[in-house]
């Protein structure tokens, strides 16, 4: 379930990354802010609207995926653009920067205590093929899995897809094509920023709650799931997303087992950590990657 | 058509080109040689917009694209195959030549997709293959064949003999000449001086950034300084 979320989200670093070569850290903030600003929004809709849960939620979500893609484009065009040319250091500090500048800001806009997502969807548990399933839990699936066919889609099968290979291949030789670079960046960021939009929306969706500092962790973890399936390759991020997702929960079960009971289920995040260190050091293109070092 | 006074191009502050004038009239074939480093692919570079030039300009078809970023300058007719065979490694042999028509969106597409595979058969059988897995030579003629889905009426060639067995170069340098019969320009950059002087008829001699000799490529072929240093007589 976590594992769809985190693919969502890798999958904006990588495709960030293939292209600028730039780890956007502020990628994960756009997803807290997805989350806070569709809480908002059914704040404000839902009474003024009367909409039917459902109804109210893809609203919400439109809403969202808007409110981040605006984001997105804001911290191209403000942040990384200025800095194209500049070394790899410089940007990589303006992304950390700019994510605690994204992280106060949302501070000040919706506090620091923790807003409650309201549950808009029926949320009985059922059994589907022998699995005990909430509504919730087969939307966040079958969304992921939509939104990742759509977004292979557009990679594999159409010109401005075409182009954005091209383009992280190598910007110059695409400029010599005619493509117009810093648009298809724009356009990076704002596809990135819609599924971050999507991930924040589910996230909060399935523990029922977000705040200003859920980006962080969550980012962290995203940006693992990229490494692990091989910074730079989308398809690499959907199944390091996956991965991750099922290691962490495997670990959380059997963490209190392996430890004698000494570590608790809440030290999951270690696995996502571990996993992290021990790919950087054992394979650092990942699972699906051969190409980290053409690109430095 | 390409009308070029007084170009600087510099890395980092370093000049690597000079002064530069140089002409290309509609259909013309022009070589630029010189040795190493001579400033041969920073002007082809300059040319297609990847550089800011420091001084000068450069005109095409009358008009001014001296600020033009590369993008732009594809639409206006031309067409850089670049230094060292720039094919994209991890698409297909298709979509790079789908990537040469990028800004088109006439109906003509198909038919110069055709004409590009009957030039260059073989590219017509891999075209499925990531372009990384051809040969040297077949990435040359891909290189070449999706400059020309861009409809360009000036071509720039960077060493498209670079690193070719000679009967590939003979091939390459045959389709050269017949892309010319059919009406394009052609700027072309060569080590190999002689067989680019023999194409073209006109020749510029680059050294240390400027043009050092100009003039018919006959006159060049023919000239001593040109024999003994390029010609290795
Ligand atoms: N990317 C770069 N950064 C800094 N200096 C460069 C760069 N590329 C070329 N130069 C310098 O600019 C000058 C001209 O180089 P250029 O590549 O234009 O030569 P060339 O005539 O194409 O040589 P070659 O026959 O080796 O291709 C050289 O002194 C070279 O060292
Ligand atoms: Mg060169």
């Amino acid at each position: 379930m976590l594992g769809s979320i985190y693919a969502l989200v890798a999958l904006g670093y990588t495709m960030v990354y293939g292209i600028l070569g730039l780890i956007n850290f502020a990628h994960g903030e756009v997803v807290m802010v997805g989350a806070l600003v569709a809480i908002t929004a059914i704040g404000v809709l839902g009474p003024a609207t009367g909409l039917p849960g459902p109804l109210l939620l893809l609203v919400a979500l439109g809403v969202s995926v808007l409110a981040c893609m605006l984001l997105g484009a804001l911290l191209e065009r403000v942040a990384y653009r200025p800095l194209r040319e500049a070394p790899r250091l410089t940007a990589l500090i303006t992304a950390i920067g700019m994510s605690i500048v994204i992280q106060n800001l949302a501070m000040l806009a919706w506090g620091r205590q923790y807003l409650s997502f309201p549950a808009l969807l029926p949320n009985e548990p059922m059994i589907l093929l022998g699995a005990t399933v909430t509504g919730t839990q087969l939307i966040i699936v079958a969304l992921t899995a939509l939104a990742m066919v759509v977004l292979m889609g557009l990679v594999n099968r159409t010109r401005l897809g075409r182009a954005m290979r091209a383009t992280a291949q190598s910007p110059a030789l695409a400029s010599l094509m005619g493509v117009n670079v810093d648009r298809i960046v724009v356009v990076t960021f704002l596809v990135g920023s819609a599924l971050a939009a999507l991930a924040g929306v589910m996230v909060a969706g399935y523990y029922g709650q977000a705040h200003y500092h859920m980006g962080f962790m969550l980012g962290l973890k995203a940006f693992t799931a990229a490494v692990l399936g091989g910074i730079g390759n989308i398809p690499g991020a959907m199944v390091g997303g996956l991965a991750l997702g099922v290691i962490e929960s495997l670990g959380a079960g059997y963490i209190g087992a392996l430890t004698g009971g000494f570590l608790g289920s809440h030290y999951q995040d270690v696995f996502a950590f571990a996993v992290l260190v021990l790919v950087l050091v054992f394979r650092p293109s990942g699972l699906l990657g051969e190409r980290v070092a053409d690109r430095a | 058509m390409l009308e070029v006074r007084g170009l600087a191009l510099a890395y980092d502050g370093i000049a690597a080109v000079r002064e530069l004038d140089l002409d290309v009239a509609a259909g013309e074939r022009v070589a630029v040689i010189g040795a190493n480093g001579a400033g041969k692919s920073t002007t082809l570079k300059g040319l297609a917009g990847l550089m800011h030039p420091r001084a000068g300009s450069i005109r095409l078809n009358g008009e001014d694209i001296t600020r033009q970023p590369a993008h732009e300058r594809v639409c206006r007719g031309l067409s850089l195959v670049p230094e060292g065979r720039g094919v994209f490694a991890r698409l297909t042999v298709a979509e790079n030549l789908d990537m040469g028509a990028y800004l088109r969106v006439d109906p003509g597409i198909e038919g110069d997709l055709d004409r590009c595979y009957s030039m260059f058969p073989r590219l017509h059988e891999r075209r499925r293959q990531l372009a990384g897995t051809l040969s040297g030579g077949e990435q040359q003629m891909l290189a070449i064949a999706r400059a020309l889905m861009s409809r360009p009426s000036l071509l720039l060639l960077d060493e498209p003999s670079m690193g070719l067995a000679p009967q590939v170069t003979t091939r390459i340098f045959e389709a050269i000449a017949d892309i010319s019969a059919g009406g394009v320009a052609i700027l072309l950059v060569e080590q190999n001086a002689r067989a680019a002087l023999e194409l073209s008829s006109r020749g510029y001699v680059l050294e240390g950034g400027r043009v050092a000799l100009a003039g018919d490529a006959r006159d060049l072929l023919a000239s001593s300084a040109v024999r003994r240093a390029y010609l290795g007589e």
